[in-house]
């Protein structure tokens, strides 16, 4: 009773290619904004400076405490209006998409923030006093000595959370913006085919999920090597 | 050429150093011995500004650490120093620990500072190890490696903190060895070392301290065969039973 109907998800592919782009293209945004802005924020945590140090816990303490929905929400509601008045944006341009993406990024820069910093407190001190010893500044010590360390030590575990990530940009439901799920969703309702079509979507983030888990297991045991 | 001046050290209310001065010429070998605990190693910290000090003051060639104008990574650029545990980088080749900071301090180009590491490499004896990674080499050739990737920056002062207490018997020799040559090349060395044989050997004058005080400064010769305080005495006779 619930055999995949093949041609209506054949005749809706476009629709379900577009969700996939846009699941995609959030994915990837998040991924390299939350890594470039957690490494900064890492940073600013092992800095020298009290205030940085301050602002780095906190950002990290308040985006880490707040469910992503919420998040995504607030920033539907509030972001685009910020947007539309400095950019003087017509209220017709979709700018969905874009403070997903935003959200996304300010997130998962306090998850990857966590991550690094964790890596680089695990490195002993000796390390950076053999940097520093040598004359090189606080920046490039940071650069070439300890974060290609710390990279290296919390790579499994930034995979993890890319595959997170990637599940988790199917709540971009909720300010509807039509990703892959969404999409395969919408299908469902109109087609009255929801539970194959659920199915499907299941299956599609399984495959995915369950591939990019098996190259983490393949990284770590080539770093436990 | 290496003053320290009446430097007194605290860690919250426990005091490390008591008022600590030493001066050291240009070329001259100076062994810091004495008990575990006692300071020698937090001391030779404070030379290139590892650790800092509360009292007292530290001077390179005239020049007070303190002075405004001093800015650190230049100040330790020309102060060499090998670690009790080597302090290798592990994310890069034996080539590579010794080119990074020839090519992003001192802004040589590739081949000059690749020129200059095999040069060093050479001189420790382990050209034929360039191009493998520091978990590869054994504790002493690691610690070789390092005293390379020290000389590398042109230094022209060389501080040793205990190199050879994380080492296996039989790799002490071939780290002496180099330390040994450096000495008699003419290098300023300060070296925290429990090795006396090697401190009988090169070093123009010992310090032997206890308890964060420098309790006797004295020639190697004088030192070792007639050393003035009780605790030297103890010390020395206690290594050598």
């Amino acid at each position: 009773m619930f055999a995949l109907e093949w041609d209506t998800i054949l005749a809706a592919r476009s629709i379900i290619g577009a969700g996939i782009a846009v699941t995609l293209q959030v994915t990837l945004v998040a991924i390299v904004g939350g890594i470039a802005g957690g490494t900064v924020l890492a940073m600013l945590a092992v800095s020298g400076s009290r205030p940085l140090q301050l602002f780095s816990k906190y950002y990290v303490a308040l985006f880490r405490a707040v469910p992503l929905v919420m998040l995504l929400l607030w920033f539907f509601l509030i972001v685009p209006q910020i947007l539309r008045a400095v950019f003087g944006l017509s209220p017709s341009v979709d700018i969905r998409l874009v403070s997903a993406m935003v959200a996304f990024v300010l997130l998962e820069s306090a998850f990857f923030a966590e991550i690094i910093r964790a890596g680089i407190i695990g490195l002993s001190k000796g390390q950076f006093h053999a940097a520093a010893a040598l004359g090189m500044t606080r920046y490039q010590s940071m650069r070439y000595i300890i974060l290609p360390q710390a990279f290296r030590a919390m790579l499994p575990i930034m995979m993890t959370q890319c595959i997170v990530i990637f599940q988790d940009t199917s709540l971009v439901y909720v300010i509807s913006l039509g990703d892959f799920f969404r999409n395969t969703v919408s299908i469902g309702e109109r087609d009255g085919t929801l539970v194959p079509m659920l199915l499907l979507a299941g299956a599609v983030y399984w495959a995915i999920c369950s591939g990019l888990s098996g190259l983490v297991r393949f990284l770590q045991n080539r770093t436990a090597s | 050429m290496i003053a320290l001046k009446n430097v007194s050290k605290w860690y919250e209310d426990f005091q490390a150093l008591h008022d600590c001065s030493v001066a050291v010429e240009k070329g001259e070998v100076v062994i810091f011995c004495g008990p575990s605990g006692s300071g020698k190693s937090t001391l030779i910290k404070l030379i290139n500004g590892l650790e800092d000090f509360q009292k007292g003051d530290i001077l390179f060639k005239g020049k007070s650490i303190r002075d405004r104008d001093v800015r650190l990574p230049e100040w330790r650029r020309r102060i060499g120093m090998v670690f009790q545990h080597f302090e290798l980088f592990p994310h890069l080749s034996v080539l590579g620990n010794l080119t990074i900071a020839q090519q992003k301090v001192l802004k040589r180009d590739a081949a000059e500072a690749e020129h200059k590491a095999m040069a060093l490499l050479d001189r420790v004896g382990l050209r034929a190890h360039a191009g493998k990674y520091p978990s590869q080499l054994s504790g002493g050739q690691q610690q070789r490696v390092a005293i390379a990737r020290s000389l590398s920056m042109d230094p022209e002062v060389m501080l040793f903190d205990e190199p050879t207490s994380a080492l296996d018997p039989e790799m002490i020799s071939e780290v002496l060895a180099v330390m040994v040559e450096l000495a008699q090349e003419g290098m300023t060395m300060l070296c925290v070392t429990h090795e006396m044989g090697f401190a009988r050997q090169v070093a123009d004058r010992v310090v032997f301290m206890d308890a964060g005080t420098i309790v006797e400064t004295a020639g190697a010769e004088a030192f070792f065969s007639a050393p003035q305080s009780d605790r030297a005495r103890d010390f020395l006779g206690r290594l050598l039973l």
